[in-house]
């Protein structure tokens, strides 16, 4: 299995074998950080963030600092050429001949798609408008394997913006892949998940898929709860936003008829999604979820130059 | 009623659903060539109770996968001396690049020249495309 100078764009550009073997060396990293500390010490990552993202460019910057490699790049747009009208392609022509390998961010729709084709080296989406975030799926993927000891046969609820979350966007259309999963796809009417996504999940996977608007309906049945931040920046229109922004609030009482072993998981941040009363609940994982992110992003840049 | 006559030698779009004779009329830059070319509009038909008709008398390239995502139930008639050499059909086509414009207001190929999305056709019925940037479905 060789995945060097590959691109990651959407998490199906991958095999189920090759995600595997990007989570079997992720896990390794994890319990021998040293033995990786210097396998990128020659290499640079490029972080080309339109849009801002603490979490996503931190997690990528210390994953390949743990490497022993460099980074470069910007994490506004406002201070690269875009604001002088650059178009994408040729700044990923540009910057990959300063570095090994680029995230890019980018508020439109298949702008990392659009810079593969034009990067001579490997180009990982991290995150485009509301589209995809396939880095982030790595993340969710790890976390479920690591804490559930298996991906395969678990209940799914995904809850909040399922019209703009790229997160859950990625992260069904993946593990509708996987055995025997059915999805509690909740979500105010006005937000409910793209069609084009249910189709494909229905028609290429025969994933089983459930819609409401109420989380208590499906909250005791479920091995995942996948709760997400409804997105301010998504809405053309504030009073729109105002008027779901309260949606799902997850409280410890909301709670405690809910299975004992299943996962609470966020792709942060959150902002009032999650009552911090939950954090104390073992159930609560997304503090582990976003440190699992860091060893998922090092195991992917690693393959893709072929380090490991 | 009126007539118009045949054409000794060119082309003649026929079943045209009636209303896209203007559109293909258009889309051939009709208006701007220096031969003799014929629109008919609302003709009476048995099988689509009325439909337009363009004759063009010449030879001309037509873009068949533009015709066909304008109308693909059109005809088309080569003539030569006279009679009809050969009829071609056209349909949507499976792949279209660059004729028309994704309907996601955020994907990259509204905003980026470089961008020029690949559509695939994912139901006839509909005429229903997938973009290959954004993955988004514009309807035609």
């Amino acid at each position: 299995m060789n995945l060097k100078g590959k691109h990651l764009i959407d998490p199906n550009d991958f095999t189920l074998e090759e995600l595997d073997q990007i989570f079997k060396v992720a896990q390794d990293m994890e319990k021998h950080p040293k033995k990786y500390s210097e396998i990128c010490k020659s290499k640079i990552l490029a972080t080309l963030f339109y849009e801002p993202s603490t979490r996503t460019r931190l997690s990528f910057e210390s994953a390949m600092l743990r490497m022993g490699g460099n980074i470069l790049g910007f994490a506004d747009a406002t201070t690269s050429s875009v604001s002088k009208g650059e178009s994408v392609a040729d700044t990923v022509r540009v910057v990959s001949g300063y570095a090994d390998i680029i995230v890019m961010r980018h508020p439109k729709e298949g702008a990392p798609l659009l810079s593969s084709e034009y990067s001579s080296v490997p180009v990982i989406n991290g995150g485009d408008g509301g589209h995809q975030h396939p880095t982030q799926t790595l993340t969710d993927l790890l976390t479920i394997k690591n804490l559930k000891g298996k991906i395969d046969d678990n209940k799914v609820a995904l809850c909040g913006d399922l019209k703009y979350g790229r997160t859950v966007h990625s992260l069904i259309k993946t593990l509708a892949r996987y055995k025997n999963m059915s999805f509690y796809l909740v979500s105010p009417p006005q937000l409910k998940l793209p069609t084009y996504i249910k189709e494909f999940v229905k028609n290429e996977y025969n994933a089983e898929i459930f819609e409401t608007s109420y989380l208590e309906e499906v909250i005791n049945e479920v091995d995942i709860l996948y709760m997400t931040r409804i997105q301010r920046e998504r809405f053309f229109n504030e009073e729109d936003y105002l008027k779901l922004k309260n949606s799902y609030i997850l409280t410890r009482d909301k709670i405690k008829d809910a299975k004992e072993d299943m996962l609470i998981m966020h792709p942060l941040p959150r902002v009032n999604e999650i009552d911090y009363s939950v954090d104390d609940d073992k159930r609560a994982v997304y503090f582990k979820q976003a440190q699992y992110g860091v060893y998922v992003r090092m195991s992917l840049m690693a393959h893709l130059l072929g380090v490991v | 009623m009126l007539t118009v006559n045949s054409i000794k030698r060119g082309i003649v779009i026929d079943h045209i659903e009636s209303g896209n004779g203007l559109k293909i009329f258009e889309k051939l830059k009709l208006a701007d060539v220096e031969f003799p070319v014929v629109l008919l509009m609302n003709v009476p038909s048995e099988k689509l109770g009325k439909k337009d008709i363009i004759k063009i008398q010449d030879e001309i390239d037509l873009d068949l996968t533009m015709l066909g995502l304008i109308d693909p139930n059109i005809t088309i008639n080569i003539i030569e001396d006279d009679k009809i050499i050969e009829k071609k059909k056209v349909e949507l086509p499976k792949k279209v690049k660059g004729l028309f414009k994704c309907d996601n207001p955020r994907c990259i190929s509204n905003s980026d020249n470089y961008a020029v999305p690949t559509f695939t056709l994912v139901d006839k019925e509909k005429v229903k495309y997938k973009c290959s940037y954004c993955d988004d479905f514009t309807y035609l």
